[in-house]
């Protein structure tokens, strides 16, 4: 019998259907992977499972006795266990506080020494060593997620659910995880491993079940399953692998960068001697596991982060020494990872955040007095071109959904003709219509003869639209190569650290 | 509900809210809260003088919440207004009793420039620097200065150097050349009312017809956007605080030539702290901070006929105050309810947001 069962679990937000005929079954010691795009449903059926969300139809069983969950503390107490995507630590206390808290068993005292001793236990049997007493803002990301396993486990968990866990992780640190996973399934405890990488969910778990549009697709043996049947099942159609872009013609260096060392703010350095080209006509596209010190290389070239060392040129132009927004006058575009916090002013309006980087040029302003006119005439203009929908230039950025808020930022560095536009995760969290007119426009500046710096997470994002492409390891370029010859092997080898020698481009 | 309207209802409910907590507890005292009401509306607006003595009252505050305004959609909290008022109105006092021999065209600027000058220095420039430069909270900076100012100034009176011969603790008289002219005889109204006028549509303009305004507001929602957007982000928090001591140290010294002519030490009702109040009331919009000032003055100017004719302590206007300052303050608490009670889409659409991320 199995150990979970999710029968046709339902979950609606108004007009939205977040999960419908969604199934699932768990066996004792399997790890089960659930595989989904971003937006395909598998965070609401988590939260179904840990409490937080009441289903709308559907059974939960648990050894076949249906569940109805009130809220997270029954769910925790009929034994599942879950690590967020996003930790639920508190930084200023020691971990075996952290694993106790909100279970402390006796009412009023405190019992530290039982505390400690437990933590160490549970450690110990897992393979997990673990200082108790050590706080857990002086752990690493890793280490972290190591804090919260325990303390599911310290709450008897007979399940454990983990959430997008390598996100965050390096690979030494997913290896790691990797192999708690599989003691845990030694020990009977089963694991539902969330992820949407392909490669990594092949690697662990002994069944995948497939989610799309919020319903199961299907579940199969891990041995069953080929990367392009996986793909095919998540995304719902025939996956385009190779290029759909002619070659790039190809033409001066844009963007240079020499040498270049960034620390990140922990002062630790997080760039090493990182030095490439890009070229017009040409999309460079950068790949790695998040955390590899891409982020901090972008912000260098556009000027928010200073550099410990190296130089960047632009239009052969030394501009290491230049502002941010000296940066934006000599046309670097910047479509910034993180759209809400740092690509628009939420409460604004879309035509305010239309010129959020030009307030201070013609026609958007005349001698420091804003021209509502023209800035309205134009966002009207780019919201037609860029098809951003509702299509109201007065609408509050916060009210538009992420594709449109992407769209927003898009548009809006477009359409200041930079030279080299700079797109972070430009699809990040988007569905598959809003990615695939993302990447039209991308495609059309090279088309245009600008340049552009792609950095992404996702492998096929880089490989569909890159000219060359160069992947970062632990802060280092580690190979640059040329789009036609990389596979997804090659690529995955470098992102390991594995240096690709034939594959090096001058 | 859309977002002007919530913007207009909420403060209206709070005042409205205020209003009858203060009657119930007037009833529950014994008193009669109508009667208490329609005295406290006579005395506000009961006659011309009543009116201008109301519109006089609103003068400071109209000033002082411009600031405050200023550094709240910069994101910053400009706590310190009373000491930037006590600076402005100690500067505009010295000027006004030591030059009498200039012409009023001179000297009334001289004064008033002088005042906002100082005031901004004392509000903006220190703590602006030094939360730019080494991050040291604003509210704390400001508040020091301001307690720094206000005993500055008792130091200047009692036995210092601006006191006036005699054993009363005030200064001497500002010259006539540097008096604001009252409008209405027998009231306090000046001529400093245009002078409020002004700095509200100055206010405004900048705020939302400049590029420096929407780069303050940038800063303000949110200053990681503004940073990627090349602004100087500490620059600004320089520039919001300085315009906010700008503002607080004009109002005190309008006050000054307009009113009281001379520094005594009761110079100050604490305007600087009601000012925070009408600011939030106002929901920092500079239109909105006029009426809302006037409001706060009546409830001021009103509780004398108040306690003349109907009995109620004045210092029953400072409860109803207290509500409205909980109800515009816990403004989320009503969002809270209605999210509770009745699940509205955009409520729904944000919780699908977080759902499906």
């Amino acid at each position: 019998m199995a150990i979970l069962e999710i029968r046709n679990l339902r979950k609606v937000f108004g007009s939205v259907i977040a999960n419908d005929e969604v199934n699932l079954s768990l066996e004792a010691g399997e790890t089960h992977a659930i595989l989904g795009e971003n937006g395909a449903g598998k965070s609401t059926l988590i939260k179904m499972i840990s409490g937080l969300y009441k289903p709308d139809a559907g059974q939960i069983l648990l050894n076949g006795v249906e569940q109805h969950f009130a809220n997270p503390r029954d769910a925790i107490l009929a034994g599942i266990g879950v690590v967020h995507q996003h930790f639920m630590l508190i930084p200023a206390l020691s971990v075996a506080e952290n694993v106790v808290l909100g279970s402390e068993g006796s009412r009023f005292l405190f019992r530290k020494k039982d505390a400690i001793e437990k933590v160490l236990r549970i450690s110990k049997e897992l393979g997990l060593p673990l200082d108790p007493a050590i706080k857990v803002q002086d752990l690493p990301v890793g280490m972290q997620q190591r804090v919260e396993i325990v303390k599911a486990l310290y709450r008897n968990a007979r399940i454990l659910i983990l959430d997008e866990p390598t996100a965050v992780l390096t690979p030494q640190e997913t290896e790691e995880l990797f192999a708690v996973v599989r003691r845990l399934n030694q020990d009977q405890i089963p694991v539902i491993f969330i992820s949407h990488k392909l490669d990594e969910v092949r690697e662990i778990a002994d069944r995948i079940t497939v989610m799309r549009a919020g319903k199961s697709v299907n579940t199969m043996p891990v041995a069953d399953a080929t990367a392009k049947e996986l793909a095919q099942l998540m995304v719902g159609r025939e996956v385009v692998l190779e290029t759909i872009k002619t070659p790039a013609q190809t033409g001066n260096v844009v963007l240079s960068v020499e040498g270049l060392s960034v620390r990140d703010d922990r002062k630790m350095t997080r760039v090493k001697n990182v030095s490439f080209d890009v070229r017009t006509g040409e999309i460079f596209g950068i790949a790695g596991v998040d955390g590899n010190g891409q982020t901090e290389l972008v912000e260098a070239i556009v000027g928010l982060r200073k550099l410990e060392g190296g130089k960047i040129l632009f239009l052969d132009k030394d501009i290491t020494a230049e502002s941010v927004s000296g940066r934006i006058h000599r046309g670097i575009g910047y479509v910034p990872q993180d759209r809400q916090r740092d690509g628009l002013v939420l409460p604004f309006t879309v035509a305010d955040n239309l010129i959020l980087r030009s307030v201070g040029n013609q026609p958007f302003s005349k001698s420091g007095w804003l021209q509502k006119k023209s800035t309205r005439a134009s966002a009207e203009k780019l919201i037609k071109e860029f098809d951003i929908r509702p299509p109201l230039a007065d609408a509050q950025a916060v009210s538009l959904s992420g594709g449109n808020q992407q769209k927003v930022i898009l548009a809006r560095e477009m359409s200041r003709e930079p030279q080299l536009l700079i797109a972070v995760q430009p699809t990040r969290g988007l569905d598959v219509g809003a990615i695939e007119g993302i990447h039209r426009h991308l495609l059309s500046l090279c088309e245009q003869g600008k340049a552009v710096l792609l950095v992404s997470l996702e492998l096929e994002e880089i490989m569909q639209l890159s000219d060359r492409i160069g992947v970062m390891h632990a802060g280092e370029l580690v190979t640059v190569m040329d789009a036609k010859k990389a596979t997804r092997e090659t690529l995955g080898l470098a992102m390991t650290g594995e240096r690709v020698e034939e594959g090096v481009a001058p | 509900m859309s977002k002007r309207m919530q913007n207009l209802m909420l403060p209206l409910l709070a005042v409205i809210t205020g209003l009858i907590l203060g009657g119930i507890i007037m009833w529950i005292s014994g008193y009669k809260p109508i009667n208490a009401y329609i005295a406290l509306f006579q005395g506000a607006f009961g006659n011309p003088v009543f009116i201008a003595n109301t519109i006089a009252g609103a003068i400071p505050l109209i000033l002082t919440s411009l600031g405050i305004a200023i550094a709240f959609r910069t994101g910053l909290f400009n706590i310190g207004a009373e000491g930037q008022y006590w600076i402005g109105a100690m500067v505009g006092t010295w000027i006004g009793y030591n030059f009498p021999h200039l012409p009023w065209y001179i000297h009334i600027p001289f004064a008033l420039i002088g005042a906002m000058l100082a005031g901004g220095i004392w509000g903006g420039l220190i703590p602006g620097l030094a939360k730019a430069f080494v991050g040291a909270h604003e509210v704390i900076t400001t508040m020091m200065m301001s307690y720094i100012a206000i005993l500055i100034g008792h130091f200047m009176l009692e036995r210092g150097p601006m006191m006036a011969p005699g054993y009363n603790p005030q200064s001497p008289l500002v010259s006539p050349t540097a008096t604001l002219p009252t409008l209405i005889s027998n009231s306090n109204l000046s001529a400093g009312i245009f002078i409020a006028i002004a700095a509200i549509i100055v206010v405004y303009l900048v705020l939302f017809h400049t590029t420096f305004g929407y780069r303050l507001r940038t800063v303000g929602y949110n200053p990681m956007a503004a940073k990627y957007a090349g602004m100087n982000v500490p620059l600004f928090t320089i520039y919001s605080l300085g315009l906010s001591g700008v503002l607080a140290g004009l109002g005190g010294a309008v006050q000054i030539m307009g009113v009281d002519h001379q520094l005594t030490d009761t110079f100050s009702s604490g305007y600087g702290y009601t000012a925070i109040v009408v600011s939030l009331l106002a929901r920092n919009n500079p239109i909105a901070i006029f009426f809302a000032s006037v409001f706060f003055s009546a409830l001021s100017t009103g509780s004398q006929v108040m306690q003349i004719n109907s009995g109620v302590s004045p210092n029953m206007t400072d409860v109803i105050t207290g509500v409205i300052i909980f109800f515009v303050a816990t403004d989320k608490l009503y969002s809270y309810f209605r999210g509770r009670f009745r699940r509205t889409a955009k409520a729904q659409s944000e919780q699908k947001g977080v759902s499906l991320s």
